[in-house]
């Protein structure tokens, strides 16, 4: 039933994965540095104007100094730098971005082979789930980062993903069968995928929330310095964030109705305030309070997020001290 | 309207803010009005929802009655000092407490306060055609201009074409005033009132199931058969609404129970369950039995309701003989589980003997001699089963209470010893017997397995599920669609040439809430207006074609 050689090749897929992500996260850093302190040194930062800048000189950073004034024809020559400094080097971000993209590959394949190995959807225990909700936060960025220049989030995304990825491997479960009340393939396949996706879109929701954060501080005190230049201005940050969220609630509720669905088949009652039950519960009305407080003009935006932030913290509560302390019906994690 | 107040996003036309409606002095009737402004503000809605997600977690914190009575009581055991105030604040039954019911209460008021007059308001809208195009455009959050050849009313008739074309509700034509504004994306707001409206629905639903429904659970062993009645459920829960009369009548025979457990895994996965089914012959009157295969993510169906497979175990079957080798009792006991690997305990009352026997102790699926822990079992299947018990002599239902079938009241017994002063214990596997001082044996013949069965009744699960399918449409539409205003006003162009006919398109889109693609909406309007807008009216050259013949 369970083939070891595969879920080694799984594991060691994993692994790589990790450490290319680590590579990523510098390269990534090293983009914001280098673009952050471009920005600041011109100190145009509150206004980027995409046309403007493609003409415009750095001044003050060394491999722009050397960087003649784009001629007006070479505007359309060159692709439209979104939000980019001309003349500052964006091969940090750009090398960053495509060891995530080897990451993403390489966690992929450990996902699918763990899948492959144990002959079923790999979504039956704690591990199981991280690598998932890795590989989903990673497409997710990759594909964005497709359509729209998105260098700059990307040492948000990494972190947080390879955190995930060294809870999974701490609390790593051997390759084997499902116990009996998860082996339901239908709703196993949707409930969990929808938790793991929702999940993935909680997480870069929070990463943006925090760069907002810190960004609307620094505006707040008209000190926008280093990385923090790097950044998109604060209210669309801000925006990105409500966006992020607008997606992951909505999954979050089909993830809830899902799962009274199963739990009505296999424990003959929808909904019982069973812990894990009560988590997605209290995760769901935080969300739901955030939007709420998004939508009305007695809550500052600054002070939503803080709500969408408890909200992910909800969430990593859900998944360690939920699944590893406290017993319930959903005591699967595998852990002993 | 002056320029400064040019809006800069739909603004409902119910007060957003309720808190600060009311004069400075008032009286009753003016407190209740406050008050209610208060409960339906969407400031007290915030607060309930997060007081609502923290009053949940202590549910999760505390074992809680409705999901486990046995471990509220090993707590309450635990805990003496500790456990009578956390029943006393309803720790132990969180959701049915009245703190926690009064929070959620409150919310439930605090919406329909929200929702009725937005229902009505939103009634109306659908019904009116959008407001009209403010004097000044330039102060709107998505602006876009151009000037165009063209008549004005010509244009202005594109600009209506192109909006409608669309999708737009428009404003009335022919006011004078050369402007038009378009309206689209209602759904949002239908889709947030049903939303709203539909999670109302879901909780009346969850509490009539709970008033109107029932559970029972039985254990049953495999080969025997049972019938459904008010007094032959181990445990039976009737909703506060419901009756005896509702719960039906049906035979179920649990023909067969197969289990498996983890072999192949080691660590932690090892012996975690892996299969549990079986098959069930149901027997309905009226009706011909009918064989069910059944497994825990696949009920017995008995008419409408369900049984659902919640646990199993052991049942070692022993016999026992008096000395002259008349049988005093044969049965198959049933041994709970204490543990993931099956060592079970119980206890076996032979009433027919003189004074009453009464054996106590533990099944062992797999025999393992702990040095410390002393005999456990080592993997939860039938590896090397043993039956360990010890014997007591006496009054087995001391003063007639009642008792647990799993345990032996031993007050009024005394425990047996063999010649040596010894306690009598024996361990038996299966085929094997034992013979106790007085020469009564005790044989352990085989084992078979039971079968925990929850036989469920929910009149609201239906409608629940209705409902949440409808409230996660409607929030869909609530979050999905966009809510757009777009004004359209056409001046005449300054500086134009007599007789050249020019004006300028002004595009103003308002968002409701957040839109960050409302500009590109204006601009795409703009550029269809100008695309479709229809040539001047060229002056008359003179000659040109009345000189063709």
């Amino acid at each position: 039933m369970t083939d070891p050689q595969l879920a080694l090749a799984s594991d060691i897929a994993i692994w790589a994965g990790l450490a290319v992500l680590a590579l990523a996260l510098i390269s990534f850093s090293a983009h914001l540095a280098v673009t952050g302190a471009a920005r600041q040194g011109r100190s145009d930062d509150t206004v980027p104007q995409p046309t403007a800048l493609l003409v415009r000189t750095g001044t003050g950073t060394e491999g722009s100094a050397t960087f003649p004034d784009a001629a007006p024809t070479s505007a359309a020559l060159e692709p439209p730098a979104v939000d980019h400094p001309a003349g500052v080097t964006r091969r940090w971000g750009v090398l960053g971005m495509q060891l995530t993209w080897l990451a993403t590959f390489a966690v992929l394949a450990g996902t699918l082979m763990r899948g492959l190995s144990v002959q079923r959807w790999p979504l039956g225990n704690m591990y199981e789930f991280a690598i998932v909700a890795a590989s989903f936060a990673l497409v997710v960025f990759c594909t964005w980062s497709l359509r729209q220049d998105r260098l700059w989030l990307g040492p948000f995304v990494v972190l947080p993903v390879m955190v995930v990825l060294v809870a999974g491997k701490i609390w790593y479960t051997e390759a084997s069968q499902l116990m009996p009340a998860l082996d339901n393939t239908m709703w196993l396949t949707i409930h969990v995928t929808l938790a793991t996706l929702s999940v993935a879109l909680f997480v870069i929701g929070a990463a943006l929330a925090v760069t907002y954060l810190l960004r609307d501080a620094a505006e707040r005190k008209s000190r926008v310095r280093g990385w923090l230049a790097a950044l998109p201005q604060g209210d669309k940050l801000e925006a990105m964030t409500y966006g992020m969220h607008i997606f992951a609630f909505p999954l979050w509720t089909f993830t809830l109705i899902t799962g009274a669905i199963w739990a009505e088949v296999a424990w003959g009652r929808y909904w019982g305030w069973d812990p894990k039950e009560v988590w997605t519960f209290v995760i769901w009305v935080v969300y739901a309070a955030y939007l709420h407080s998004r939508a009305t003009s007695s809550w500052t935006k600054r002070q939503a997020t803080y709500v969408a932030l408890t909200g992910m913290l909800c969430v990593i509560i859900n998944y360690t001290v939920v699944n590893l302390l406290i017993t319930g019906l959903h005591s699967y994690s595998g852990v002993a | 309207m002056p320029d400064t107040q040019t809006p800069q996003r739909i603004e409902p036309t119910y007060p957003k803010d309720r808190t600060t409606m009311g004069g400075p002095r008032l009286g009753p009737l003016g407190w209740a009005r406050w008050g209610w402004r208060q409960l339906t503000s969407m400031r007290t809605a915030i607060l309930l929802l997060l007081l609502l997600a923290v009053a949940a977690i202590p549910g999760s914190l505390f074992p809680q009655r409705s999901v486990d009575p046995v471990r509220v009581r090993a707590f309450v055991e635990d805990n003496p000092g500790l456990a009578p105030w956390l029943d006393r604040l309803f720790l132990f039954d969180v959701f049915s407490s009245p703190w926690f019911a009064s929070i959620y209460l409150l919310l439930m008021v605090s919406l329909v306060g929200c929702i009725v007059p937005r229902t009505a308001q939103h009634a109306r809208a659908l019904r009116s055609e959008p407001p009209r195009a403010p004097r000044r455009l330039s102060r709107l959050p998505a602006l876009a201009e151009a000037t165009v050849p063209g008549a004005p009313e010509g244009v202005l008739a594109a600009a209506r074409d192109v909006l409608a074309a669309k999708g737009y509700r428009l404003s009335r034509a022919g006011t004078g005033d050369r402007s038009v504004t378009g309206e689209k994306g209602y759904l949002k707001e239908t889709g947030n009132l049903i939303f709203h409206l539909a999670m109302l629905g879901v909780i009346v639903a969850f509490a009539a199931g709970h008033l109107l429904g029932w559970r029972g659970e039985i254990i049953i062993k495999e080969g025997q058969s049972w019938t459904a009645g008010p007094a032959s459920f181990d445990t039976l829960n009737l909703g506060p609404l419901a009756s005896t009369d509702d719960i039906p009548t049906f035979t179920v025979q649990l023909d067969r129970l197969d289990v498996a457990f983890e072999t192949q895994t080691e660590g932690a996965q090892f012996g975690q369950p892996r299969r549990f089914d079986g098959l069930a012959t149901v027997d309905i009157p009226g009706r011909d039995p009918e064989q069910q295969q059944f497994a825990v993510n696949h009920p017995v169906s008995v008419g409408g309701d369900s049984i659902f497979l919640l646990g199993n175990g052991y049942a070692p079957v022993v016999t026992v003989r008096d000395p002259d080798g008349q049988v005093l009792y044969s049965e198959a006991v049933t041994f709970l589980p204490q543990d993931n690997n099956y060592a079970s305990e119980g206890a076996i009352k032979v009433t027919g003997r003189d004074p009453g026997l009464g054996l106590v102790g533990g099944f062992l699926p797999t025999l393992r001699l702990d040095p410390e822990l002393g005999m456990t079992s080592s993997f939860p299947g039938l590896g090397d089963p043993a039956l360990a018990l010890t014997a007591f002599e006496g009054d087995l239902f001391a003063d007639g209470r009642p008792q647990s079938v799993f345990t032996i009241d031993t007050e009024q017994m005394t425990q047996m010893t063999d010649a040596d002063g010894a306690p009598v214990a024996m361990l038996l596997r299966p085929g094997e017997y034992f013979e106790l001082p007085d020469g009564t044996t005790v044989e352990f013949e085989g084992v078979i397995r039971w079968a925990g069965l929850l036989v469920r009744h929910d009149p609201g699960r239906m409608p629940a599920l209705a409902l949440a399918l409808a409230a996660a449409a409607g929030l869909t539409l609530m979050l999905g669609v966009r809510h757009r205003r777009i004004y359209v006003r056409i001046d005449p162009a300054d500086l134009t040439p007599v007789g050249a006919s020019r004006v300028v398109v002004t595009v103003g889109g308002l968002p409701k809430g957040t839109d960050p693609a409302l500009q590109g909406v204006v601009d795409d309007v703009l550029g269809r207006i100008t695309a479709t807008a229809p040539p001047p009216p060229q002056p008359p050259t003179r000659g040109s074609d009345e000189d063709t013949p």
